[in-house]
């Protein structure tokens, strides 16, 4: 189990590891800073997705030691949303927040992509052990549905913001329909 | 005139006018007693072909034309592997390898519509037919990116005069070539294919608007729309019109396949303005590629002394 879990802790950093890299030796391309953008943002989709599809992973091949998995995924897709947030604050914008503000109140991939990074913060700051513990397991299932809603905020983001070809988001979006289908589905059939 | 490839030529080692218009008269009357030659062997039974000129190689650049900024020019490299060229891909890092596929020769441009001497030209004609000039332009595509493209190519304006428009030609379409086959993103809807794009005569006539047939001292990449290509500077860059086979003189304005594909986002006048914006992002600052912090973008690109006139009373927010 500890190996799997030290892989997967290697294997989710290694996108980060890999825009490094190419930072200090190929460049990233003309666009330096769009590159950092999209690829942080990316990753915190494909995480938020692969934490998504676990519990029914789980229900699948009926292994237990994926929920330990669990929370370190769904914090790193935590860990790649910031990054793309202090990105988008800091290389996109220069810190300048009158012009965030702007661009928060103007344009509609903005506020909802910040909403979704919003939404996810509760659900950070409540993953540790402590914390299922003081707000008791119900509530802390509840509260952390909230990933569905995070995960429809940066699909929606993605798909606000391309110029034309809405491929690539309609595949997320895809994706994300039919994990919270398959959701439905099982709470469904647990109420019968 | 074609040579293999020389060392980049410094700014310093640029000869004087006074020499370059001697040497251009020179050339001027070389290429036009060529040209005469090879029109004659071309039309020749035996079948002889006009010399093809090659990816890469450079080109014979009579002189440095007039509208050059001296902002440093963007890197070859950059300019050459960020593109926006939908008929090949979507995604700008992977349209240089994809469009080693498309075959610049044979390649013709047919001129039509309200003109007077409607032709098929071939594009080594066309390579022969004027002077070529170097033109250090700003670049402004409408997603928020810049660069300073050092262009090669004759004045549209000197062509237009050849193909002798009639009074009621009021605009002139571009269009690219349509050909699935070497070009995988024409087989998707992203845009409606093959590319149209237009000017209005006055915007076609400027001085500024060029034929580009080179960058950089060489004949164009693919990737940035060999073998022909339109550069209008103080436009938008999807008004630059690539790999172009067809140029239409005609009476209404065009529809353009962005105003097509997008009409609420993409205009067909597309004038770079840090006050109009698209709906979904600013346009008043842009990232000069290569470059981390953003600049203000300027109204025609910074071209507006040359070409503010052409717009003079027209609401720009409605007609964008």
């Amino acid at each position: 189990m500890n190996l799997v879990k030290s892989a997967a802790f290697i294997a989710l950093l290694l996108p980060l590891v890999w825009l490094v890299c190419q930072a200090l030796t190929t460049g990233l391309g003309a666009n330096p800073v769009e590159k950092v953008i999209h690829t942080t943002g990316d990753w915190a989709l494909n995480i938020l997705l692969i934490t998504l599809s676990i519990t029914p992973l789980k229900r699948i091949i009926r292994w237990k030691g994926l929920l330990n998995l669990r929370r370190m995924v769904g914090l790193y897709a935590f860990f790649y949303a910031t990054l793309h947030l202090m990105s988008y604050i800091g290389l996109d914008q220069s810190f300048s927040w009158e012009a965030i503000m702007e661009d928060v109140i103007k344009h509609n991939r903005i506020w909802v992509g910040l909403t979704a990074y919003i939404l996810l913060i509760p659900l950070a700051v409540t993953s540790t052990n402590r914390m299922v513990q003081r707000l008791g397991i119900r509530r802390w299932k509840a509260l952390h549905n909230l990933i569905y809603l995070t995960t429809a905020g940066g699909v929606i983001h993605y798909l606000l913001l391309v110029k034309r070809d809405m491929r690539r988001p309609m595949v997320y979006a895809s994706i994300l329909i039919v994990l919270l289908g398959y959701r439905l589905v099982v709470r469904r059939f647990n109420q019968r | 005139m074609l040579t293999k490839r020389p060392p980049d030529i410094k700014g310093s080692e640029i000869t004087d006018e006074g020499f370059y218009m001697n040497r251009r008269q020179f050339i001027a009357t070389t290429l036009a007693i060529t040209g005469f030659a090879s029109t004659l062997s071309s039309t020749s039974d035996a079948g002889e072909k006009l010399p093809t000129i090659k990816r890469g190689l450079s080109l014979q650049v009579v002189s440095r034309g007039g509208f050059s900024t001296d902002e440093k020019p963007t890197s070859y490299k950059d300019a050459t592997s960020y593109n926006n060229f939908y008929e090949f891909s979507t995604s700008k890092e992977g349209i240089a390898e994809l469009a080693r596929s498309l075959r610049t020769r044979p390649w013709t441009v047919t001129v039509e519509g309200h003109v007077k001497r409607p032709k098929v030209y071939d594009i080594d004609e066309l390579l022969r037919m004027f002077p070529l000039e170097e033109r250090v332009y700003r670049f402004r595509c409408v997603e928020g990116w810049s660069a300073v493209i050092p262009w090669v190519g004759f004045p549209l304006g000197e062509f237009i005069k050849r193909c002798e428009p009639l009074s009621s030609a009021k605009y002139v379409e571009f269009i690219t070539l349509h050909r699935p086959d070497e070009m995988p993103g024409q087989k998707t809807n992203v845009l409606e294919w093959p590319y149209l794009e237009g000017l209005r005569m006055d915007e076609a006539t400027h001085p500024l608007t060029l034929m580009a047939v080179g960058m950089y001292g060489e004949v164009l990449p693919n990737q940035n729309g060999a073998p022909l290509r339109l550069v209008v500077p103080w436009k938008y860059g999807f008004k630059n019109t690539k790999s172009i086979v067809r140029i239409r003189f005609v009476e209404d304005m065009p529809v353009t396949a962005w105003m097509k594909a997008s009409p609420k986002e993409y205009g067909f006048y597309a004038n770079v303005n840090p006050h109009v914006h698209h709906p979904r992002w600013s346009q008043a600052k842009e990232r000069r590629l290569g470059e981390l912090s953003k600049r203000d973008t300027l109204l025609f690109n910074g071209y507006g002394e040359e070409v503010g006139h052409l717009y003079t009373g027209m609401d720009l927010k409605r007609f964008f």
